[in-house]
Formats: C-alpha cells, structure tokens, sequence
C-alpha cells in the first residue's frame, strides 16, 4: 500500500511541476505581448543574466575555481549566435570595411540552432582556455583567465573578416523573448539542481572544500575541473548569445572586465555556492542596475534640477559588494538552498519552538 | 628603421620599462606579505595622478609641492585600504580578499568617475622636464632621462629599506611566516602597512612621471597598466623586487618593440601581456628569479 501511494505521490508531483512550468511559460508568452517593452527588457534580462551566474557560480562556486573569464565565453557565444541568425543581406550591410568570409556570409540559422552552436562553439573555447588555466590554483587561475578573456577581446577586434572588429555588429535579429530567456534560466537551474545532486557533483564540492583531499579519494582533479570549467563557458556561451539577439547590436567593448564583474557580484551577493541564492541575487542585481539607472540620469525633484552622477550605479554595487564579503562573506544565501522541504522544516522546527514555550 | 627612430624607441622601451617597474613593485611587496593580487594598486596609481592634479590646477601649489603631497596622500590611501578592506579579512578564505580586492578596485574606478568626471583632464608638465636634450643626433627632451633615473635611485633606496633597516627585516620576517614573526617580537600589523604605503607612494611616483610623460588622465587609466604591472611582477617572480623590475622593463620594452617591429601587430599591444603571462605560468610558473615554492598540505 505504502509503495503505491509513494508512486502515485510522486507522479502527482511530476504533473504539478509540469503544470506550473507549463502555465508559467504561458504566462510569459502572454506577457511578451501585453506587458510594456520596458519591463520585457528587464525580465528577459533577468533570465539570461540568472543563467549565466549560475554558470559561473559552478566553476568559482561550487568548484572553487576562481575563474574571471566569463565575459570572454560570453563574446564567444554573443558572435556565433549573432553571425549565424544575421540574415546575409544585413551582413553585406555591416561589414563594409572588409567583407564576411564564405561560408559565414551566406547562410542563416534558425534560433535554437544557433544557440546550440554557440554553447559547442563557447565550450570548446572553454575547454582551450581551461585546460591550461585550471592547474593553476586561487589567484594565478584569476588572472590567467581574465587575460584569456581580454586576449579574446583583442582577437575580436583584430580578425575584421570574421568580427567586423571594432565596429561590432549590428542588425542582429531579435530573437531572444521571455520564453527563450527563462527557458535558459529554468534549463541552466535543472542543470545544476540535477549536477549537484550526482556523484559528479559531490566531487566538484569535494575539490573545492579540500582538492588534495579529494585527490587522495580518487577524484580526478584535471577532469573534474575541466568539465566544470566547460560546462560554466556554455552557459555564458548561451547566454552571450541570447543577450545579443536581445540587444540587437555588439561590439568587442561591451565583453570587458566590468562584465565579468558584474556576473560575479551577482554571484557573490546570493552566495558562491548556492543555486537558490543566485537566481535570486541576479535577479534582484539586474532589476537594481536598471532602477539606479536614475542615479545616472539628470532629473528634476521639486524644482531642483539635479544632474546625473555617471558611475553612481556601480559605486552602490561595489559598496554592496564590499559590505557583503567583508560581513557577510557567504552572500546573503551562503551555500543553502531555499526549498519547500526547509521551508516545512523552518516551520515544524518554529511551531515545536512554540508548543515547548507553552508547555 | 632609422637609427634616429631606433634610438627613439630605445628611449620610449626604457620610459615605459621604468612606470611598469615601479608599479609591478607594489603588487609583488603585498603579494610577497600577504599573498593577494592587490587589484586596487592600479587606482591608486591612478588615483595618485589626480591627486597631483588637483594640487597644481586648483590649489596652485608649486610643482614640487603637490607632487610630494600627491605621494604622501597617496601612501596614506594605500593604507587605509588595507586597513579597511583586506585586514578583517585575513583569516579569511585568501578568495574572500581577492574579491575584495576586486570590489575597492571598481569602487576606486567609479568614484574617480564620480568625483573627477569622465573627460580626461590635462596633466601640468613642468617646462623644466620638457628641455630639449640632444644626444647622438637625437633630441629627447629631459624628461626620458629624469624617469628612468629617478626610478633607478628609488630602486637604491627601497633595497636600503628592505635589506639593510630593521622595518626591511620585519617585512621580510613577515612575508616568511606571520605566527613566527610576532613570536619574535615583530609587529606584523605595522609591517604591513609600511609595505602597502612604499607600495603606493612607488605608485604614486608611477603614476606622476605617468602624467608627465602621457599628459592626460582619466579615471580608468588604472585598470590595464595595473593588470599588466601585476604580470610584470609574476614574470619577475612574484615576491621579489628585483624580478619585478626586470618583469616591468622587459614588459614596457615587449610592448615598445613589438609596435615598433611589426606595426601590423599594433592591435594586440594589450594582449601582449597577457600571452607573456600565460606562456611564463606554462613554462615556468614562479617567474624569472622567482624561487621554487612548495605547497604546505
């Protein structure tokens, strides 16, 4: 009797969770017609944005390896996404200084496509960088993958037949909708829920709570690290590449370190460590960045006009960041996860706290 | 390539050689005490510049007035940051620092945004630097000979410190072994500090001669000659001095030299450093005269 109704429990379960996510995808598909193009834009940021943190919150926080090239895995995916859903015609626009080179100039690719492409593309440039990066170890490791990134910011700029250089792109098509954006949230979170969850998983935390110890417990420290290191590139691949079919144009310049800084602060807010708490903080992080926007702005408040302060916005986020890692320094998350089954423990835990009170 | 042009880059390698080396000493002094990137080295360099700055174009101070000012305004600040931001957290994982590190870095960036403007402002060049020397058939102006020499005689002095004071010996002490250290009676605390105020009153001087030579700053000049003096430093070996001046000139001369010879490679000058980083990690990761460091398990 027991083992039926645990099956029939759990396949309740499995159809609640596809009804919500169902009904949430509706929702969003709904919302991209009727809900202001302004609010679209932040949503649609928030997902990619919750995405990519997560990817690099693997390498730097559950792995421990402490990477800050993701600007550089995210101008990868941004250009191949981008090359490879411009229509030719547009292309022969945009590169008047030197033309696109063959097979890139005339075909186009369907979204989904592309995406995937862009992910394969961003993990092997992963796999190129982190092979030789991650045997060095805690700062090494942070330079040497932030100078791959701005190598291949560099490159970006200098291979004109292929980038357009300086320039940038423009004219991308604008693909990237709610759908797709939190479609890549929810796949990155299910990703990782299920990474952490595995054996693999444990390792990764293994390597980083103690590698040498993980070592000795025969966990291999070139793969593991490898892997983890690819997997993050696709994320920020993916999500390089949603970002720009969202924004429509991109240059070498946006993939600079400010990026990457604000990825990791993202991740550093919710908690290197915790899925939860990164979805989170990137999302309250970008809401943020666009509602301080006004700091930046000139405006009016009773009849004093005030000028914009440029730079404001990223002084209260590195003042943020700085409160939290010099007193909170787990994040407000650290590396719990918020779940049903704690919140159910929280509460259980709360009401015998009370009925012993009484007693 | 002329002699003349040659000659000419000659001097602009050893000008460039000098402002790296003497930023690539602050990174390798705090990463030799307390083993974390000081990314925040790079905004007070620049941050120094404008401090000298302010002094000439609004406070009207003399020259030598405001650029000494400038360098003890600037030791202070080093200071301070160390106290504020990296201090509560030296027990702490070391990634902990380094991302606060990475935070007083941007905050420093973006209030110089803030505070200075984004436009770039004109450094005030002393006519006294910029008399016309002649030599073997090029004219330079003094200024190239000043740099590289002034360097040179800061160099003399930071080694008396280091190797021949008691300070020097209780920053050495400390980079050894912190426990050790006060057990012997050394204040580690003070050590510290004396090293992140030579660091950047070094940077200070940096980012002066700096302003001299480019004659404009802006807040964001801090980021990439930091990044690239903090790979000087590794190239050099991290820890020790002289390897950070020898990482500064063969960077500031790498970067000269590869504009000069293959102009086409012009638009990689900022990768550069980072390739030289790489292949220096790769081949041999404690730096030219770096010793071999062994991992405490």
């Amino acid at each position: 009797m027991m083992a039926r109704k645990r099956v029939v429990l759990s396949i309740l379960k499995i159809a609640a969770v596809c009804a919500a996510l169902v009904l949430f995808f509706l929702l969003l598909a709904w919302g991209q017609e009727h809900w202001d193009a302004y609010t679209v834009r932040i949503l649609n940021l928030c997902g990619i944005y919750i995405g990519i943190t997560l990817g690099l919150n693997l390498c730097n926080g559950f792995t421990g390896q402490f990477s800050l090239g993701i600007a550089g895995f995210m101008a990868v995916g941004a250009y191949t996404t981008a090359l490879l859903t411009m229509a030719p015609a547009i292309k022969q626009a945009v590169y008047f200084i030197e033309p696109l080179i063959y097979p890139l100039n005339s075909i186009q690719w369907g979204f989904l496509p592309s995406l995937l492409m862009a992910a394969i593309v961003s993990g092997i440039v992963g796999f190129l960088v982190g092979a030789p990066a991650i045997r060095f170890r805690g700062d090494y490791l942070a330079i040497t993958t932030l100078g791959f990134a701005e190598i291949i910011r560099v490159l970006f700029t200098n291979i004109v037949p292929i980038t357009n250089g300086a320039l940038g792109l423009k004219g991308i098509p604008p693909h990237t909708n709610l759908v797709w954006s939190w479609g890549f949230a929810l796949v990155c979170v299910a990703v990782m829920a299920r990474l952490m969850r595995s054996g693999f998983g444990r390792a990764l935390k293994a390597i980083r709570d103690d590698e040498i110890a993980a070592e000795a417990m025969g966990v291999n420290l070139f793969s593991h690290k490898c892997l983890a290191f690819v997997v993050s590139a696709m994320m920020a691949g993916v999500g390089g590449g949603l970002l720009g079919n969202l924004i429509t144009t991109i240059d070498p310049n946006m993939f600079r370190f400010p990026l990457t800084f604000t990825v990791l602060m993202m991740a550093v807010l919710g908690g290197l460590g915790s899925i939860t708490g990164t979805v989170i903080s990137a999302a309250l992080v970008t809401v943020a960045m666009e509602a301080l926007r006004a700091l930046e702005e000139p405006r009016v408040i009773f009849g004093l006009a005030l000028p914009g302060i440029p730079g404001m916005r990223m002084v209260v986020f590195s003042v943020a960041l700085m409160m939290v890692i010099l007193f909170f320094p787990k994040g407000f998350m650290g590396d719990r996860e918020l779940s049903l089954d704690r919140a159910k423990s929280l509460a259980t835990r709360l009401r015998r706290a009370n009925t012993s009170r009484q007693g | 390539m002329t002699m003349e042009i040659f000659l000419q880059n000659m001097a602009n390698g050893i000008t460039l050689g000098s402002l790296y080396a003497l930023l690539a000493i602050g990174y390798t002094m705090v990463y030799g005490i307390l083993r974390l990137i000081n990314f925040a080295h790079g905004e007070i360099f620049m941050i120094s510049t404008y401090f000298a700055f302010y002094g000439t174009a609004i406070f009207a101070l003399p020259w030598q007035i405001s650029f000494l000012i400038a360098i003890v305004l600037t030791a202070l600040l080093g200071v301070v940051i160390e106290r504020a931001a990296y201090r509560p957290l030296r027990d702490a994982p070391r990634i902990s620092a380094l991302i606060s590190a990475i935070g007083v870095s941007f905050l420093m960036a973006n209030l110089g945004l803030v505070i200075f403007g984004g436009r770039p402002k004109t450094f005030y060049r002393p006519p006294i630097f910029q008399t016309p020397i002649e030599l073997g058939g090029v004219r330079v102006v003094a200024l190239f000979f000043v740099i590289p020499a002034l360097t040179a005689i800061l160099l003399v002095a930071l080694n008396y410190i280091v190797y021949k004071t008691k300070t020097g010996l209780a920053m050495r002490a400390a980079q050894w072994d912190f426990d050790t250290a006060r057990l012997m009676g050394v204040d580690v605390d003070r050590a510290i500090s004396i090293t992140f105020a030579i660091g950047s009153a070094l940077a200070a001087v940096g980012g002066i001669m700096w302003g001299l030579r480019f004659a404009e700053i802006n807040p964001n000049m801090g980021l990439f000659p930091g990044l690239k003096c903090f790979i000087a430093a590794v190239f050099g070996g991290i820890g020790n001095i002289s390897g950070a001046v020898l990482g500064g000139f063969i960077l500031g001369f790498g970067e000269i030299m590869l504009v000069a010879f293959l102009p086409g490679l012009a638009g990689y000058r900022d990768a550069f450093a980072f390739i030289l980083l790489i292949l220096i990690l790769l081949v041999r990761p404690t730096g030219l005269l770096g010793d071999k460091q062994r991992v405490k398990i």
